[in-house]
């Protein structure tokens, strides 16, 4: 598909003597939220820094907004946030956001902007090693948002945090998709499987299905995705 | 490269420190208590003044060796390097932003040190203070060049101070400190002459013990540099987009 945001054919990667991801192959349609999801050690993370482009892959191609992924031109254009907060912890969170907003060439507007949008408006002069687990995640997010990237990259961005902004959180992701943002956001969490537009389920180096929920729901005749999930884990894939 | 987003790293890594300030007292204040303690250790001015030059060439090199090789290894481990690969900054841009802000610290650092060493110490400089200061500061943006390069080698913070006995000991060692370098063996003179902190050494005694600029003062200062400028781009080299 010409069109796609993400396109991904044949994609083996190899780290060490494990092959961590076997044949991948995937379409990622601009404007949408698709969930990444699977059992912790499944290749997620692989998946996404391949997309990112700052893993080493075996065989395979992987084009991100028309081009291969790692490109120069796509640096600008993409927004990553690694599951471990990559975000210096003897900094506070605007002088963070400050430093990688100059790195992006993104209007110095954009640092309020992403603080007010991970609720950190409090804490942007806090020093982010002091911050609690949930609030070091979203200073993490927010680097990602800076300078309006088309597509966004976000390795479980909701761990460790409580249900409510857990809710906001996935309220914001809908408004960027609503306004043309792409959005892959792995998780382990099936409940927020459910307010995704498109689920690519992984497993063992695998894609086992890549569907809407409603679809999954459907093929699999199970009342939640959780059961959907593991009849498909069950059944091998089938995709 | 960029000018704006070298300086901008710069501005972060000095904004890191300044949340860090018992690393920033050690760092300016180290070398000149190091240089009170020998002063007082010979406690005679004459063979303070005769060891003094190197010294002061030595203990910044050593300290923002010690200091870079770590800092840079953090950056290296945690996620932040991943992370700044994937937006538009070149490697040069990370690594003269590192230089930068460590060459600004040992400005400070040696400028401290020479002061105290000529106004307090008796330090004889036959040449210009200025010149003095300049040498220094090169000599310790080659230990900032080379804690940046071999930071590539570590995988820990534990096993990047181990360089320093690998890297700087033997520097040390062979640099006309203790025994000049024409009285060692061929083979020892010959190592001697490819280690760039014999240059260092040589280029602040001369300043020191004569009021010459002459061809040879130029050409250490050339080489210590060139070496510098040299780590510092192997060290760019190491840095990988990708990883496995």
């Amino acid at each position: 598909m010409a069109n796609s945001a993400v396109s991904i054919q044949g994609l083996r990667v190899r780290r060490g003597d494990r092959v961590v991801l076997r044949d991948v192959s995937c379409e990622i349609a601009p404007g949408t939220v698709t969930g990444l999801l699977g059992p912790s050690g499944c290749g997620k993370t692989t998946l996404l820094r391949s997309i990112v482009g700052v893993q080493l892959v075996e065989a395979g191609t992987v084009t991100v907004l028309g081009r291969p992924a790692g490109s120069r031109e796509l640096r600008r254009k993409l927004g990553y946030a690694t599951q471990n907060p990559a975000i210096y912890p003897d900094l506070t969170v605007a002088e963070a956001l400050r430093y990688f907003a100059a790195v992006l060439r993104a209007p110095k507007s954009d640092v309020d902007r992403v603080i007010a949008e991970v609720d950190l408006t409090d804490h942007a002069d806090a020093l982010i090693g002091r911050l609690s687990g949930g609030q070091r995640g979203r200073a993490n997010l927010a680097v990602a948002l800076l300078g309006e990237p088309e597509l966004l990259v976000l390795d479980e961005p909701t761990v460790g945090l409580d249900p409510v902004l857990r809710d906001e959180l996935w309220g914001l992701f809908g408004r960027l998709a609503a306004h043309g943002t792409t959005l892959l956001v792995s998780s382990h969490v099936m409940d927020e499987a459910a307010r995704c537009g498109q689920l690519l389920l992984m497993r063992e180096g695998r894609l086992l299905a890549h569907d809407e929920p409603g679809g999954l729901l459907r093929r699999t005749g199970t009342p939640d995705l959780e059961q959907a999930f593991l009849r498909l884990i069950r059944e091998g894939a089938l995709l | 490269m960029s000018v704006p987003v070298t300086l901008a790293t710069n501005r972060r890594i000095l904004t890191q420190l300044r949340h860090d300030p018992r690393t920033v007292v050690l760092m300016l204040v180290m070398p000149t208590l190091l240089m009170v303690l020998l002063r007082y250790v010979f406690n005679s001015a004459a063979q303070f003044s005769a060891i003094a030059p190197a010294l002061l060439g030595i203990f910044p090199f050593t300290i923002m060796f010690l200091i870079t090789s770590v800092t840079t290894l953090r950056e290296r481990t945690s996620a932040t390097l991943e992370r700044l690969m994937t937006l538009p900054i070149a490697k040069p841009d990370l690594v003269f932003g590192y230089a930068l802000a460590f060459g600004l610290i040992a400005v400070a650092q040696v400028a401290i040190a020479a002061l105290v060493s000529v106004t307090w110490l008796g330090l004889d400089v036959a040449s210009s203070v200025w010149l003095l200061l300049l040498v220094a500061v090169l000599d310790a943006l080659l230990g900032t060049a080379l804690g940046l390069f071999v930071s590539a080698f570590a995988r820990t913070e534990f096993q990047a101070i181990q360089f320093m006995p690998v890297i700087v000991l033997p520097q040390f060692l062979l640099c006309g400190l203790l025994q000049p370098r024409d009285e060692m063996g061929w083979l020892l003179s010959w190592i001697s002459d490819v280690l760039p902190l014999s240059y260092a050494v040589d280029a602040l005694n001369h300043v020191t013990h004569s009021a010459e600029l002459d061809g040879t003062l130029v050409r250490n200062m050339a080489v210590v540099a060139g070496s510098a400028l040299l780590a510092l781009l192997l060290g760019a080299a190491t840095l990988r987009r990708r990883t496995p």
